[in-house]
């Protein structure tokens, strides 16, 4: 008997770890029923509308359903029953009231979990592991934790007299359809506002089942009303005039001209948009801990997050042997199904996202990075990208200075905590970062000198309804999350709505 | 060639630091691993295939161990396909019972347990002469305790040498090492501890002895075999681990298969780099694998307690 074992020509030890644990399928049963087409929410009713486009399974490109298309005119009755609703029954309803709608949406929630994180699955291309355990369950506490605020908004601003705004028009991106329609609609509901909410063009099924689940519980007609469509039906919506709030997540360049659009106006906005994060680890970090925080930076969610750490900056002294470290732990995650419950990395959303991601790896390419990708098979449909990782790129690269939204980490390396920050700080994006180091004094110095709205130390996309989260420069203004998530839908102190 | 303890190593081995955070949460992803129909019943099968099958009692009888060996060799006597298990695993007088019911040409191996089990507060040349009499007894394996008390206090010399003289005294045995983690209190202390032992000459490295709680728990295997890990990327040898105490049914046993594969990969996926510590898992294992056949669960009283 030998020790050793799986020596390699150069004599370097090397570990048999793809393949190692092969699993049998463990797909999720599929227990809810789409229907053909969907329309819109509008006070409290379904209604059909006009035109369509098709919604896909990006996994299998099986057809979902077909979506109505909506106009300027279902636009125009969607405020106008939100405006009525804000005037009615909802703008005088005591917060305590209020606070009961959403402790009930937010059980009903939980209550159809699996149905929603199938459903989420299928119009997402995500892993069932995270819609069951991060998009589905984070929803929910968003709502139990703005429930909770509903009659409490005296807190929230000291010695004023808070008033919600009106009317507030939302539009959400594809990456966490449900979730970012939760962080939209629990505090501006839990602070007495209605909304005419856009969903994604690609993913707009969940949003059709909360409206089922909204009309369950009762919740009074025009309180929230879905109007689906393409980018047009959002500019509808929050280039309205009677809308007094606009509430955006996406690109940042959709960002801009929806702040060229509302320019002049009385309208207030909040913004979440890209980011290109850094992840920093320095050389006294826990290694392997670091590892599984990269890890959940850039490949959760198939890296279409916007605050993914996307850029990992490490220590020079560590950096070939950390990368060896990540290597080994991609090798095992596994990319396939997303309803099975094994499946790591699920599909791109869209064959438009998909050739993005591929046209920055080819520019990679061409300026000089070395590419490296897991070797997990890859179905044969659907969109599919492996994890990769970009080494031998700098500061001045397309990938290191533009959002590129897939699971694609673009490696550098600094000497010192000071040329660790410059290179952090050079980017004109500013949502998240993320530094790990076991001493506590370095962590703080380095997390103030970051210029990003959320700053993670030993730990990367940790979510809690609690906390605030949101950008700073190209990334965005305003926060969503926590108390500083109730004022971007409050009238100043005392002041009249 | 007996390794020599440097403190510039312990050193190191000392600098190791653990996120207990990150850690727990590696944990919950590895424990979400789906198992099921194929590959469930081959980890099933796999895990009997590993087990230390384990009695520690001051009431141990001789029956007792030539029924222990009985169960390690046929687990369950209408099941013939079923593997044996890896070894039994019994006290040092016990060793020659043991020895006499599994025969000269045994497939399970005899571990015993030696050092002054459990708390090895005995002096070393009595851990020494009690090792070297369970070997000559027909002992396998031995799995020694360190001195806990030593590593807390941070005589790394004091443990590294026990740990090496033993090794010494286990001649073709081999050596499992345990370090009682629900001990040691951090897990920095256990990747330390990890390392230590490696070093002075571990084969296994060995989470409890089942004596104190907690015993194998997740965070602390995972720590274990990310020690392994890079024991064997450094040099090429490799260690085994043995998870022992607190393993009793077959869906832990299982995502404990699912961290080695994930951390070490195909080549520890055998009896012979991977065994569990356990008395009532087998039973457990036993009840899943027949119920794949059979439909539905047996009642856990058709099996036998040892």
């Amino acid at each position: 008997m030998s020790n050793t074992m799986n020596k390699r020509k150069d004599d370097k030890p090397t570990l048999d770890l793809a393949g190692a644990l092969d699993l049998s399928p463990a797909p999720e049963s599929c227990p809810v029923t789409i229907k053909p087409r969907y329309g819109h929410f509008i006070d409290g009713e379904f209604v059909d509308g006009e035109g369509g486009f098709a919604t896909i399974n990006p996994a299998t490109g099986e057809h979902l359903a077909e979506i109505a298309e909506g106009t300027q005119a279902e636009v125009d009755r969607a405020v106008k029953a939100a405006r009525k609703a804000f005037e009615g029954p909802w703008g005088k309803m005591s917060g305590l009231d209020r606070g009961k709608y959403l402790y009930r949406l937010a059980r009903r929630i939980q209550e159809k979990s699996r149905e929603l994180a199938v459903l989420e699955t299928m119009d997402n291309g995500k892993p069932i592991r995270e819609t069951r355990d991060v998009d589905i369950p984070l929803a929910a506490q968003h709502f139990f934790y703005y429930a909770g605020w509903a009659d409490k908004l005296a807190y929230a601003f000291p010695g004023g007299v808070p008033k919600p705004l009106g009317v507030a028009g939302q539009v959400i991106p594809w990456n966490f359809p449900f979730l970012m329609a939760a962080w939209k609609l629990a505090p501006a509901l839990a602070t007495g506002n209605t909304v005419v909410l856009k969903p994604a063009e690609t993913t707009p099924l969940t949003a059709m089942y909360l409206a089922e689940l909204m009309q369950e519980i009762d919740l009074p007609p025009g309180v929230v009303n879905i109007v689906n469509g393409m980018g047009k039906t959002g500019a509808a919506v929050v280039g309205h005039s009677d809308i007094d709030k606009v509430a955006f997540t996406g690109s940042t360049q959709v960002g801009r001209i929806i702040m060229r659009q509302i320019a002049g106006s009385k309208k207030r906005a909040t913004m979440e948009l890209g980011g290109k994060g850094a992840h920093l680890v320095f050389a006294d970090a826990p290694l392997d801990q670091a590892v599984e925080g990269c890890i959940n930076g850039i490949f959760f969610n198939q890296g279409h997050v916007c605050c993914a750490g996307s850029r990992l900056l490490i220590e020079e002294s560590i950096a070939e042997e950390f990368i060896e470290r990540l290597k080994r732990r991609v090798e095992v995650l596994r990319i396939g199904n997303p309803l099975d419950k094994n499946t790591d990395i699920g599909a791109i959303n869209s064959a438009e996202q998909m050739g993005t991601i591929e046209r920055y790896l080819s520019i990679g390419k061409e300026e000089g990075a070395t590419t490296w990708q897991s070797s997990c098979p890859v179905p044969d449909q659907g969109f599919f990208i492996r994890p990769t990782i970009l080494t031998g790129v700098s500061q001045t690269d397309t990938v290191v200075r533009e959002e590129i939204f897939g699971p694609v980490l673009s490696v550098l390396t600094f000497r010192t905590p000071a040329e660790a920050v410059k290179k952090a700080n050079d980017t004109e994006y500013g949502l998240a970062a993320g530094v790990w180091s076991e001493k506590t004094s370095k962590l703080f110095e380095v997390a103030h000198a970051l210029n990003a709205g959320v700053v993670w130390a030993n730990g990367y996309n940790l979510f809690d309804p609690a906390s605030p989260f949101g950008g700073v420069r190209h990334s965005g203004f305003g926060r969503e999350g926590g108390i500083a998530g109730l004022w971007p839908y409050l009238a100043d102190q005392g002041g009249a709505a | 060639m007996t390794p020599t303890f440097s403190p510039a190593a312990a050193r190191e081995w000392r600098s190791v630091r653990v996120d207990d955070a990150t850690v727990n949460a590696r944990i919950s992803r590895a424990r979400k691993r789906s198992i099921k129909t194929e590959s469930k019943e081959r980890l099933l099968r796999l895990a009997l295939s590993m087990i230390d099958l384990t009695t520690l009692e001051g009431a141990d009888t001789p029956e007792k161990v030539r029924s222990l060996c009985r169960k390690a060799v046929t687990p369950l006597a209408e099941r013939p396909d079923f593997p044996h298990t890896a070894a039994v695993c019994v006290y040092p007088n016990l060793v020659p019972i043991a020895a006499a019911a599994l025969g000269p040409n045994r497939e399970v191996k005899i571990a015993s347990v030696a050092t002054g089990f459990p708390s090895g507060h005995v002096p070393l040349r009595l851990k020494v002469a009690e090792t070297e009499a369970a070997v000559k007894a027909g002992a396998d394996e031995i799995d020694m305790v360190i001195d806990r008390g030593a590593f807390l206090s941070g005589d790394d010399e004091k443990v590294f040498s026990e740990i090496a003289a033993i090794k010494a005294a286990c001649g073709d045995a081999r050596l499992k090492v345990i370090l009682e983690t629900g001990e040691l209190g951090t897990l920095d202390n256990v990747a330390a501890a990890s390392r230590l032992a490696i070093h002075a000459g571990a084969d296994f490295i060995k989470t409890s002895t089942g004596k104190i709680s907690p015993a194998a728990t997740f965070p602390v295997v995972l720590v274990m075999l990310e020690a392994i890990r890079e024991h064997y990327l450094e040099t090429g040898v490799m260690i085994g681990m043995k998870p022992a105490g607190g393993i009793r049914d077959a869906k832990s046993a299982m995502h404990h298969l699912v961290l080695v594969a994930e951390t070490l990969g195909a080549a520890w996926m055998t009896p012979e780099w991977y065994r569990f510590g356990a008395s009532s898992l087998a039973n457990d294992l036993l009840r899943q694998l027949t119920r794949r056949e059979d439909g539905y669960y047996q009642s856990p009283r058709r099996f036998s307690v040892d």
